[in-house]
């Protein structure tokens, strides 16, 4: 893991916009502890996006490429919706899929990454939206993980069809109206996470992206569970501040009134006996690099 | 045999794939100059007398010579670099010649600056906003170039030399095939072998901004 593919032919250093030049210089691209800390600091991965001002999928958006453990060897596939505005902007490679198919199509990339780069880690992250995830795709999202497929699963939950003006999608809330649906949802907000873990998946979180360390946290988690042992899936609410009549600056409110205790995005983590036990392992290994850091560093 | 002949447009909105229209790709040591198939010597002194004769005469480097992936890649780049400088010394008072990298290939919409960058996915927005009048693309994955070529052709009257590694374009004005250093570097030595000897399009020239 390094920038060693990512450089920039010396005789045209100069031509090249200053974007891929600081990225070359100052992204985060093979430092084993990046993470959110790093946003400020470094490059990130994301140019400007193209999403609403003060939305919180943004945030998830800077939290979760800030926190990727291999962001040079990862692809994300990406679904129709508010994310697929934003992917022209990200510094990983990307597929764009269409609608709902996701999670067929990351299936396909990881076998074929293995198989193609049998000696190199290569990470698939799937970002996709609560109507691809859970409505029109989610016989994909189902087969992937009774399949087993090692790779990790992100749903932006906003609750409703964000970018089409606001219809019912099966992760709204019960009783909830939205523009395009006026008589209110009928029944509950599907519980995914719950079917994941019946599924499947090894590691479940279901969370908002109001703090950023608990975002990194379980993605790097998810990742690397991911590719060690099974499906992961992550479930972050961001909700979507137009269609609930919030202003700009009510997102981050929004998330953090939503993941009370009593509330529909309280904090809630499932993880399998074998993904504990490979969590144990990296947290010892974890401990013991810094230690040997701490100890080098003492002696010089 | 076909009557099509690839020429500087704009044709149309759409314009047809030139191998759509019997526009065929040269075989190894020919190239094809508006869809006729010639000795690559002789597309060496058209691409040269094109480059002399433009206002704004323009590389486009690709990812392929952008980025080193390898040695080899950077070698290109080096004979791109040389090529330019080439060309600089080359043209008259009155031409500009430009370097424009193609970094990649995401859709920029709105962010592209047309100054400093062009995209594929609309290259007519930099041929538009510098005045390009001729450019040869080096570097560039053949599907996006096919792509940014006829957008090309479409709708701007740019003459357009592909450099290409692999068979050549049908959709470029003039292609070569099987691009080497070597071969980047045969071309500047056209280009200073002509100098002096073509007259250029200055001011009141038809260019590339073609509405």
């Amino acid at each position: 893991m390094s920038k060693e593919r990512i450089k920039i032919s010396p005789d045209l250093y100069d031509i090249m916009p200053s974007d891929y030049q600081d990225l070359v210089q100052s992204a985060t691209y093979g430092k084993e502890d990046r993470g959110w800390k790093d946003i400020g600091t470094s490059k990130e991965l994301i140019e400007q996006h193209s999403l609403c001002a003060g939305c919180p999928e943004s945030m998830a958006f800077r939290y979760i490429l800030a926190s990727l453990p291999n962001p040079e060897d990862t692809v994300m596939v990406g679904s129709t919706g508010c994310t697929s505005l934003v992917f022209p902007m990200v510094a990983v490679h990307n597929i764009h899929s269409l609608f709902g198919n996701q999670n067929a199509i990351a299936s396909g990339l990881k076998r074929a990454l293995s198989v193609r780069f049998p000696d190199r880690v290569k990470d698939v992250v799937v970002l996709a939206g609560d109507g691809a995830t859970v409505d029109i795709g989610l016989d994909m999202t189902l087969q992937a993980w009774f399949r087993q497929e090692k790779f990790t699963t992100i749903c932006f939950d906003n609750e409703l069809y964000a970018n089409t003006g606001g219809q019912e999608s099966g992760l709204m809330q019960k009783g909830f109206v939205a523009k395009m649906a006026p008589v209110g949802k009928l029944f509950d907000k599907v519980r995914l996470p719950e079917i994941a873990r019946e599924s499947g998946c090894h590691y479940v979180v279901n969370c908002t992206v109001s703090k950023p360390s608990l975002v990194e946290k379980v993605i790097r988690n998810s990742v690397l569970i991911a590719r060690e042992i099974g499906p992961t899936y992550i479930q972050l609410y961001t909700p979507c501040i137009l269609e609930i009549g919030k202003n700009s600056m009510e997102g981050l409110q929004e998330m953090r009134d939503s993941e009370k205790p009593t509330e529909r995005f309280a904090y809630k983590e499932y993880v399998s006996e074998p993904a504990k036990q490979l969590l144990a392992e990296l947290a010892a290994k974890d401990k013991e690099r810094k230690a040997a850091a701490k100890q080098l560093a003492g002696k010089a | 045999m076909t009557q099509y002949r690839v020429l500087p447009g704009p044709e149309h909105f759409l314009p047809p794939a030139a191998a759509s229209m019997g526009i065929y790709l040269p075989n190894p040591g020919e190239a094809h100059i508006n869809g006729v198939i010639v000795p690559e010597e002789k597309a060496y002194e058209e691409a040269a007398r094109q480059f002399l004769s433009a206002q704004v005469p323009t590389i486009f480097p690709g990812p392929l010579v952008l980025w080193a992936w390898n040695e080899k890649a950077a070698k290109k780049a080096a004979a791109v670099r040389s090529l330019f400088e080439t060309l600089k010394e080359c043209v008259q008072p009155g031409q500009k010649p430009m370097l424009i990298p193609m970094p990649d290939y995401r859709p920029k919409y709105p962010k592209i600056n047309p100054e400093v960058e062009i995209n594929p996915n609309h290259p007519n927005l930099t041929i538009w906003h510098n005045k390009i009048d001729c450019c040869m693309f080096i570097g560039v994955h053949c599907h996006q170039a096919n792509l940014s070529l006829k957008i090309i052709r479409g709708g701007t009257s740019c003459y357009t030399v592909a450099m290409c590694a692999q068979a050549g374009h049908e959709d470029a004005m003039l292609s070569f095939r099987d691009a080497t250093v070597e071969k980047i570097l045969k071309l500047g030595e056209w280009i200073r072998k002509l100098k002096g000897t073509v007259k250029p399009r200055l001011a009141a020239a038809k260019t590339g901004a073609s509405n």
